[in-house]
């Protein structure tokens, strides 16, 4: 059978989307270093389509590429080594050409996803560049792409990321999934970073856009790869929160870029493959035996996701999970959060003390959302001036522009 | 890998027993980790009042007293330990006793060659 060299280019590329970052995991392993594992993954997909064209395509790419990969590894280094005598420690780890590089299973390669994951997430990393290595390292996002969705320069995020390869390197950060006994505080780290790049898609901190889809769309694909690597309650919560909250993307804002509430949304545009998957997930989280804050947070979206119309949300039950979710770390937000949802279950003077007393605290005074739920439980009940004064402070305080032009129209709504 | 464990904390918020149990903890651990092939150095310092400071500028030498940086904790000893990676230095810097009040820095230590080896 003979291939031409653009049937050939065709397989190389649908290879490098599904398996590229599969064999940039494991070579990390295989050489120890992130630069010269990427450098190496590139020059062993440059040569499969040389070499696939003359001799067939492998029975199994991923592992061809791997051990290629490995082979340009050892070349690059030797030729290094020449110059810089630092690089020995890492050739020596690496072996030699002739030895068979250990560990290229399907299961050893679905570990080092894991291995890649657990590092550019690890807690000695700040948070930012925990989130830039994910998208650049285990999702495969040009530097280009993740500065352009945290609206920055790419300078900054390349900067990031040069440094945290160099913490990595310098400090020793391990290529490991960690211990049992630190599984509970990694992983959090891990889930932090994921629904961190969940909500910059999904509700974008500033700008023009209330979304950035991408952002999302990467996020829900790690949630499912860590649900399957490591099926963990808090994980399986953390992905069907995910999914729940994007099925309302659509229904949330209006053609011209203008927020629609919950209780305005046409349910009709709620994404049904995302409830429906949402849902069994929950399912599994709790019966799972340890829910923690995600799953929890889930089972409220759920909540809202199965009523057909605004009047029909379960609302009692939502009250019931927030005092759960208060019961496993009590946070501002989520007081907030539950004031709102006793203010819907008992009407809007059951809930404007609790937000009041919340206010009072001072501690999510520069929230802007804490000023708009005040001002909207006032504007129910009649209060206009009071109404008006809170949908100011929250103006002053909101940086997103559809969340100004809504505070702006109930302003005028009230004048 | 070798790592500098700096430990930082408030000088006052030690009594004098807890210094005691602090000193007699520390040393269990440096045994622990000889025992395991993992221990190079340890030591506490006297408090920053007795702490002299040294610069040479253009040639001349300037000595003055305490340090120049007026942060509220300061360095109180080091641990200097040989460990597989950052998560096992991370779990030895969990035992000092001074992580409990202040605060551990975990420093990787760069390796020089053609040092004397008495270290």
């Amino acid at each position: 059978m003979s291939s031409t060299p653009s049937d050939i280019r065709t397989i190389v590329d649908d290879v490098y989307r599904r398996e590229s970052r599969r064999v940039f995991a494991t070579l990390v392993r295989l050489v120890g270093d992130f630069d010269l594992a990427e450098e190496a993954m590139h020059d062993a997909f440059a040569s499969a389509v040389e070499k696939w064209s003359s001799e067939g395509v492998p029975d199994n790419p991923r592992a061809w590429l791997v051990s290629a990969g490995r082979f340009k590894a050892i070349d690059t280094l030797r030729r290094r080594t020449r110059f810089d005598a630092s690089l020995e420690e890492i050739a020596r780890r690496v072996g030699d050409s002739s030895s068979l590089p250990q560990g290229i299973d399907d299961e050893s390669i679905e570990d080092d996803r894991l291995r890649l994951i657990f590092t550019c997430c690890h807690p000695a990393l700040g948070r930012e560049t925990q989130i830039a290595l994910t998208l650049r390292e285990v999702c495969g996002l040009t530097t280009e792409e993740v500065a352009s969705a945290f609206l920055t320069s790419p300078s900054t995020i390349a900067q990031r990321i040069v440094r945290g390869k160099s913490k990595i390197r310098d400090a020793g950060i391990p290529y490991q999934v960690p211990s049992n006994k630190d599984i509970p505080e990694r992983l959090a780290s891990v889930l932090a970073v994921i629904y961190l790049v969940f909500n910059e898609g999904y509700s974008a901190s500033s700008g023009e856009s209330l979304t950035r889809s991408d952002l999302s769309a990467e996020a829900i694909r790690l949630g499912r790869l860590i649900v399957d690597l490591m099926p963990d309650g808090e994980v399986i919560g953390l992905l069907a929160l995910m999914l729940l909250q994007e099925s309302r993307r659509t229904a949330r804002t209006s053609l011209a870029g203008d927020i629609i509430l919950l209780e305005d949304q046409d349910r009709s545009l709620w994404n049904r493959d995302h409830i429906a998957e949402g849902h069994s997930l929950v399912e599994r989280a709790f019966a799972s035996g340890v829910s923690g804050p995600y799953a929890v947070q889930a089972g409220i979206a759920a909540l809202h996701a199965s009523a057909s119309a605004p009047d029909q949300t379960d609302w009692g039950q939502i009250v019931a999970l927030y005092d759960l979710l208060l019961q496993m770390g009590s946070s501002p937000v989520v007081e907030l959060n539950r004031a709102v949802a006793v203010a819907m279950r008992d009407g809007p003077a059951a809930g404007l003390p609790l937000i009041e007393s919340i206010l009072a605290t001072g501690e999510l005074n520069q929230y802007h959302l804490a000023h708009a739920a005040r001002a909207d439980l006032c504007r129910r009940l009649g209060h206009r001036d009071e109404a008006i004064s809170s949908y100011r402070q929250a103006l002053a305080l909101a940086r997103q522009e559809p969340e100004r032009r809504f505070l702006e129209r109930r302003i005028n709504e009230l004048q | 890998m070798k790592y500098m464990l700096l430990i930082y904390g408030r000088e006052d918020a030690w009594t004098e027993n807890e210094r005691e149990q602090c000193y007699h903890d520390s040393t269990k651990l440096t045994h622990e980790l000889n025992e395991k092939g993992k221990f190079i150095a340890a030591s506490p310092l006297h408090s920053v009042s007795t702490a002299t400071s040294i610069q040479i500028r253009e040639g001349k030498r300037i000595v003055t007293d305490g340090p120049f940086a007026e942060t509220r904790e300061q360095l109180g000893g080091y641990f200097m330990i040989d460990a597989r990676d950052l998560d096992e230095a991370i779990e030895i810097a969990s035992q000092i006793p001074g992580a409990k009040k202040g605060t551990v820095e975990i420093r990787p230590v760069v390796e020089l060659t053609g040092l004397p080896s008495s270290l």
